[in-house]
């Protein structure tokens, strides 16, 4: 009997932690524009000891690949940690941001707010958030039947929302020509070429990630409860689960943190699915130690996947979504032909 | 002290005094519920007034047909759902005032079937019986451990514990699932049909191991079931529901009448008395 311990959460996180470290080096090494080790080294020294340096290193690095990287981490974190909720509190193995359709709800929010408020401050985020609450509201009572949440249902009616509202986002994005509303494959595929805003990214970025502390540390409140809800709700009712609590919790964390992550990034599938079931199976099902080891599982899997897409066909960059879905899709009949249990 | 203590105490090997004054741990004084599709509709089933009492160290057997109110009768000693009238106490506090986590430490529910989303190993599922006792986002202690541990050898499933859940037969998950109830520490043990998935053997054998629960370690245990020869055998005390009403509660001899058996059935039934004096149950004409 070995249980789960604050130190054993904390090594294996530091664990992790070291590949995300290393895997932020090699993306700030490669690409079209490789730099050396060495000029990386003195680039970020110069800029964190605020010595002005306009090399055109300088300008790769904190213009174009560090933001892109700081990007990458806050999604594949925010969506993986989504996913790993969204399985809990729909007691589905496969249940996912993207394949429920709840990206899609987020994307669809996203862009009215930007062709109805486009300079208001957080409308983005907030409007996504709605998207993303509004559909898997719809998804959970379309997924009954006979009053019992049902898997298959569920999978279809989530199917069937992300088609719907990836119609409406494509009958949008004809029609309309709003300022900022970027192109079809970023509300549908996902990437991360999102340009930061000219002004006080500092800020913009402690915004994103705060909302992301406050929304995942939510959610990890919860995390004993949901080992219990995983085997069954009655029984950890039974145990002294308040089970509609936290459920309530885990349902406007994962909402929140879907739609930080597709206001920034469009709809970037499978991570959501992907990360939580390697952490797993490498880590065990303990939700203490699976919500931190995704979020940073999660950073990993976007940052290299955004890293494979800007150089294997360089110049030209494959959106991380593609990347991603073609690993995840996979990954997700495999789960569905096991029915992982 | 309390019943969660005194279990405790026998975990730990401590010497049980002999024969301590028994004292009443359940009482349920005119409770009755009942179910409506809507809040204004007239009910569509109603159970009660019930009363009755449980001491410590006694097993009662809550029996009768399908849809005559047994589960829900459960249901309130549990706590899940509140009488409409009369009260339910456990060692003299209204269960549906208790807080969940407190009602988790006195009243232990055992259902039907656990199903488990992903695998989880057998010392995991049952270290969850600790939860009530643990702050929000808790990690167990060395006592848990001990009390898990001690709550497996209870049911003697020691040997599982590094075993994954959904390998076990059935009579192994329903011990692993008592055992998670026993790490509860409850001073009342409740069972919803806890024999269903058993064959004859693993019924008799947990039957067994609840009346020595009950004997050794205090427990009050109210089983429902369907096993009318079991109950007469293992309960000190049986309770026959029909249509919703407690037609008789007692003592198995009291409560085995071969007309009120055959009324509640609806089949051919004869009641024999055994040489221990407890009463069997045959189908008429069968011998």
């Amino acid at each position: 009997m070995r249980p789960l311990t604050p130190r054993r959460i904390l090594s294996i996180c530091g664990l992790l932690a070291t590949v995300l470290f290393v895997t932020v080096v090699i993306s700030l090494r490669v690409g079209a524009y490789p730099i050396s080790m060495r000029d990386i080294v003195i680039t970020l020294f110069n800029g964190a000891i605020g010595r002005g340096d306009t090399s055109e290193f300088s300008q790769v690095i904190f213009g174009l690949r560090l933001p892109r990287i700081a990007l990458g981490i806050l999604v594949g974190a925010a969506l993986s940690t989504s996913g790993a909720g969204f399985q809990a509190l729909l007691r589905n193995p496969l249940a996912d941001p993207y394949v429920l359709g709840v990206s899609s709800g987020a994307a669809l929010g996203a862009m009215l707010s930007l062709i109805i408020a486009p300079h208001t401050v957080g409308a983005i985020q907030l409007a996504a958030f709605v998207g993303a609450a509004a559909t898997i509201a719809a998804v959970y009572f379309l997924g009954r039947r006979g009053g019992q949440l049902d898997s298959a249902t569920l999978l279809l009616a989530g199917i069937i929302a992300a088609s719907f509202l990836s119609a409406i986002i494509i009958f949008l994005l004809t029609l309309v020509n709003g300022p900022g509303l970027r192109s079809m494959t970023f509300w549908l595929m996902g990437d991360l070429t999102a340009p930061a805003p000219t002004q006080n990214v500092l800020g913009w970025f402690g915004f994103l990630y705060f909302v992301f502390v406050v929304a995942a540390g939510a959610m990890y409140t919860t995390s004993s409860d949901l080992n219990l809800i995983l085997t069954g709700e009655q029984e950890a009712g039974h145990l002294g689960v308040n089970v509609t609590r936290v459920k309530l919790v885990v349902y406007v964390a994962a909402s929140v943190l879907t739609g930080l992550a597709v206001s920034v990034s469009g709809t970037i599938g499978y991570v959501g699915l992907l990360v939580p079931h390697v952490m797993r199976m490498l880590f065990g099902t303990d939700y203490r130690l699976l919500i931190p080891t995704s979020a940073i599982g999660g950073a990993i899997v976007i940052v290299l996947a955004d890293t494979l897409g800007r150089t294997i066909v360089a110049p030209t960059e494959l959106p991380v979504g593609a990347m991603t879905a073609l690993a995840g899709a996979p990954v997700f009949i495999y789960l569905m032909r096991r029915r992982i249990r | 002290m309390n019943a969660g203590a005194e279990n405790g105490a026998a975990m730990t090997h401590q010497p049980i005094p002999l024969a301590p004054p028994k004292r009443v741990r359940l009482k349920v004084e005119q409770a009755s519920y009942a179910y409506s599709a809507t809040d204004r509709s007239a009910p569509k089933f109603t159970l009660g007034p019930v009363s009755f009492e449980a001491q410590q160290r006694e097993l009662v057997a809550i029996l009768g047909p399908n849809a005559s109110g047994k589960s829900t009768l459960l249901k309130l000693l549990a706590g899940l759902i509140k009488p409409l009238s009369g009260r339910v106490e456990v060692d003299g506090t209204e269960v549906s005032e208790l807080d969940l986590r407190t009602r988790a430490q006195q009243i232990a529910l055992v259902s039907q079937e656990s199903e488990l989303l992903f695998p989880l190993r057998v010392w995991e599922y049952v270290l969850q019986g600790r939860y009530p006792y643990g702050k929000r986002l808790r990690f167990e202690s060395d006592e848990d451990c001990l009390l898990a541990g001690n709550a497996l050898a209870q049911v003697g499933a020691d040997a599982l514990r590094d075993r994954w859940m959904e390998q076990l037969s059935g009579g192994e998950k329903q011990r692993v699932i008592l055992a998670r109830a026993l790490a509860q520490q409850p001073s009342l043990l409740l069972l919803d049909e806890p024999t269903q998935h058993l064959d004859i053997g693993g019924k008799v054998e947990l039957l067994r191991r609840l009346r020595r629960l009950a004997d050794e370690n205090r427990y009050t245990v109210v089983v429902v079931t369907h096993e009318l020869n079991l109950a007469a055998e293992f309960s000190d005390r049986i309770a026959l529901l029909h249509k919703g009403k407690c037609l008789r509660i007692g003592e198995p001899g009291e409560v085995y009448q071969q007309e009120v058996l055959e009324e509640v059935f609806e089949a051919p039934l004869e009641v024999e008395k055994r040489s221990s004096g407890r009463p069997r149950v045959i189908l008429r004409g069968s011998h």
